[in-house]
């Protein structure tokens, strides 16, 4: 047991944060009032390495681990909640399955651009009727000839509208027992029959990209489905298994925004003689902030830990994302609770982080959702 | 280019500093690469590349310098020295760090040696300029241009706001002020790479110093902090008097004239 960043995780979470301090929080109010996407601030990462943090150097990557890769998760959400939610996406989902799944020449044409931040990628599950239940995936891909051409619609889907390329979900078959065979398609964004639109008005994450995706008759070479075609429902649970412990990373890095604000306010606000920072009913709510935002750290940490090692973190990926999201929001709302009207105007920047905070509850698997996870590993 | 940056860990001072039994209490303090220090090192990264060489990052201090070293050496920097001299000096002063530092660089042929401006804990600028002196080389202090072409440097000098343009010969050292250069942040591949790059320890033994030799040459009297920022007062009445009144109280109270 060791509870100690290494000098690398260490090195890496002074660099981010410092980067995170200067490049994005001064402008995150900004982003968060214009819905910006920095692309700007994205390209900078990229040559940072930030983009590749998890993935090896023969991959145009950086060669870190999850670890590292969570713990800049957390600063860069900490500084903006929306920047932070793209940046994840960008990993987590946009290069990672790619990684997990592609082969050699897709790792190789896709992977590399955007592991040295060159490029970015997105991961389109999502569609109007097929939420939670992604299994219901209605988009369609049919082999013609040495092409598939998919049909579908896709919605909410993050970075698409900057992305090089999108992994799509469609189905592609039936197998023997009558179920469908789900696919995952890189499809390059400026094919023909692609539409993506990028109007969404959100109600957090606003400095995110978030897109609704239309196919109509895309057409793509046969070699772009990734990996094994007829394991489609796989990866993209797997990849969600990753994707969560980012999730999770990125609700702690805005609780501890949060947190960080409401302590020093309650330290500064005088109210009958004395600062606010002295009444136990504010003494109690500071304690449960910092308690519940250790405690998301370490089971980020720890699900981290296990995927770097090559354990199984399905259960641990889903208890990070579930507590770091409920105690995230918890903290979150306490925090304007603890800087009264103030908290509830806009120039105070706090009901920002919650307003971003509820898509932690809801994004890549829902907290029901972490629930059924959890419940069928434990054997339920 | 032989090119050395010397390099001090210093204790955050935008953070609370507290004094406890008389001195600085650095528990908890957050410590970082002096600022004016990673000018120097962005400098001699951007002097590297240009002419080509090798840069070694120095530092005097104790095993916790490690992690500023490795974050030079991940801005950057080639090798990494660490003079640790926790075991063997108790009270040190700007004379005790001159004096190791130039030891160390007496045979090591430097063409230029880049230190900071000052450190902004103890901040007297003193380091850089006794090195020079003790080496018997050149010296150009708070610098905020460097142009090397062949074995001389044209320097613009920050004289209090003033520029002064100087032309100097290498070997040479010279000191960093704000507005040299941006300094970059040390890149993900950087970190990684930088533990894989040298990083020597050496004591005052492997110099042949004793502790005699680089025995400090101040003492410390006392350490305190500046007096708590009273309230301030506003003079009324008309102009005339308010002036009179304002004449008065620095005579009398601020004792300032
Ligand atoms: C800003 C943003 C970015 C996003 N980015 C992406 C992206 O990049 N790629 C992508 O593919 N998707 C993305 N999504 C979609 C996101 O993953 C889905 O919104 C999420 O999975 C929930 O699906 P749904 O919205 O259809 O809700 P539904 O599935 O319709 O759920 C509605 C409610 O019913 C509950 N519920 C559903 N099923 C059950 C059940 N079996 N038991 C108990 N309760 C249940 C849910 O928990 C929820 O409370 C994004 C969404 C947003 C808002």
């Amino acid at each position: 047991m060791n509870f100690e960043l290494t000098k690398e995780q260490q090195m890496i979470k002074d660099m981010v944060r410092e980067f995170a301090e200067k490049e994005i929080a001064p402008n995150a109010a900004k982003w968060d009032e214009e819905a910006y996407f920095p692309v700007e601030v994205f390209k900078k990462m990229g040559e940072l390495g930030l983009l590749g943090i998890p993935f090896p150097e023969q991959y145009g990557g950086s060669g870190g681990d999850t670890i590292s890769y969570a713990i800049a998760v957390e600063e860069i959400g900490r500084a903006c909640g929306g920047t932070g939610l793209s940046y994840a996406a960008a990993v987590s989902l946009g290069a990672s399955p790619i990684y997990y799944f592609g082969t050699e020449e897709q790792k190789q044409k896709w992977l590399v651009p955007m592991a040295k931040g060159e490029t970015l990628g997105a991961f389109g599950l999502t569609e109007p009727n097929a939420g939670s239940d992604a299994g219901g995936t209605r988009t369609r891909a049919v082999l013609d000839g040495d092409e598939y051409v998919i049909n579908g619609e896709k919605c909410w889907i993050t970075n698409a509208g900057h992305a090089r390329q999108v992994i799509v979900t469609a189905v592609t078959g039936k197998d023997e027992r009558g179920k469908n065979i789900i696919s995952a398609i890189i499809v390059p964004t400026n094919a023909p029959g692609f539409t993506i639109r990028c109007n969404y008005d959100k109600m957090g994450v606003r400095a995110s990209n978030t897109c609704e995706l239309v196919l109509e008759n895309v057409r793509v070479p046969k070699e772009n489905v990734l990996g094994d075609p007829t394991k489609g429902f796989k990866q993209f649970l797997y990849t969600l298994d990753g994707g969560r412990i980012s999730i999770a990373a990125l609700a702690v890095g805005i609780a501890q925004a949060a947190f960080e604000k409401a302590l020093q306010y309650a330290k500064e606000r005088v109210q009958f003689g004395q600062s606010i920072s002295k009444f136990q009913a504010i003494q109690f709510k500071l304690a449960d902030m910092a308690m519940e935002i250790e405690l998301a750290r370490n089971m980020v940490y720890k699900a981290a830990w296990l995927k770097d090692k090559g354990k199984p973190f399905t259960k641990e990926a889903s208890f990070a994302k579930l507590f770091a999201s409920e105690a995230g929001f918890r903290a979150c709302n306490q925090a304007i609770q603890i800087h009264g009207g103030y908290g509830y105007m806009k120039e105070y920047g706090v009901e920002r982080h919650l307003r971003d905070m509820k898509l932690m509850e809801i994004g890549e698997g829902t907290s029901e959702v972490q629930r059924l996870v959890i419940a069928r590993q434990l054997g339920c | 280019m032989n090119i050395f940056v010397l390099m001090k860990r210093t204790f955050d001072t935008e953070e609370k500093i507290v004094i406890q039994n008389g001195k600085v209490n650095e528990e908890g303090a957050e410590f970082i690469i002096n600022p004016y220090d990673e000018y120097a090192i962005e400098e001699a990264i951007q002097v590297r590349d240009k002419l080509g060489g090798e840069i070694t990052v120095v530092t005097v201090g104790n095993e916790d310098a490690e992690k500023e070293l490795r974050t030079a050496l991940a801005m950057g920097c080639d090798k990494a020295v660490l003079i640790n001299i926790e075991d063997d000096v108790e009270e040190s002063d700007q004379y005790t760090t001159a004096k190791i530092i130039a030891e160390y660089l007496k045979d090591k042929n430097a063409d230029l040696i880049l230190a900071g401006n000052v450190a902004i804990d103890g901040g007297s600028g003193q380091v850089g300029p006794r090195v020079a002196e003790m080496l018997g080389i050149s010296y150009v202090t708070t610098i905020t241009k460097l142009d090397i072409d062949g074995g001389k440097a044209t320097i613009v000098r920050d004289v209090e706001g003033d520029e002064e343009v100087i032309e100097v010969s290498l070997p040479l050292l010279v000191t960093a002020q704000q507005g040299l250069n941006e300094p970059r942040y040390p890149s993900l591949p950087g970190i990684m790479k930088a533990k894989k790059k040298p990083l020597d320890e050496l004591e005052l033994d492997d110099l042949d110093l004793e502790e005699e030799d680089v025995a400090a040459k101040t003492k410390t009297v006392e350490i305190f902090l500046p007096p708590k920022k009273e309230a301030g007062k506003i003079l009324q009445g008309d102009i005339a008097d308010q002036v009179k009144e304002l004449v008065t109280l620095l005579r009398t109270e601020a004792k300032v004239i």
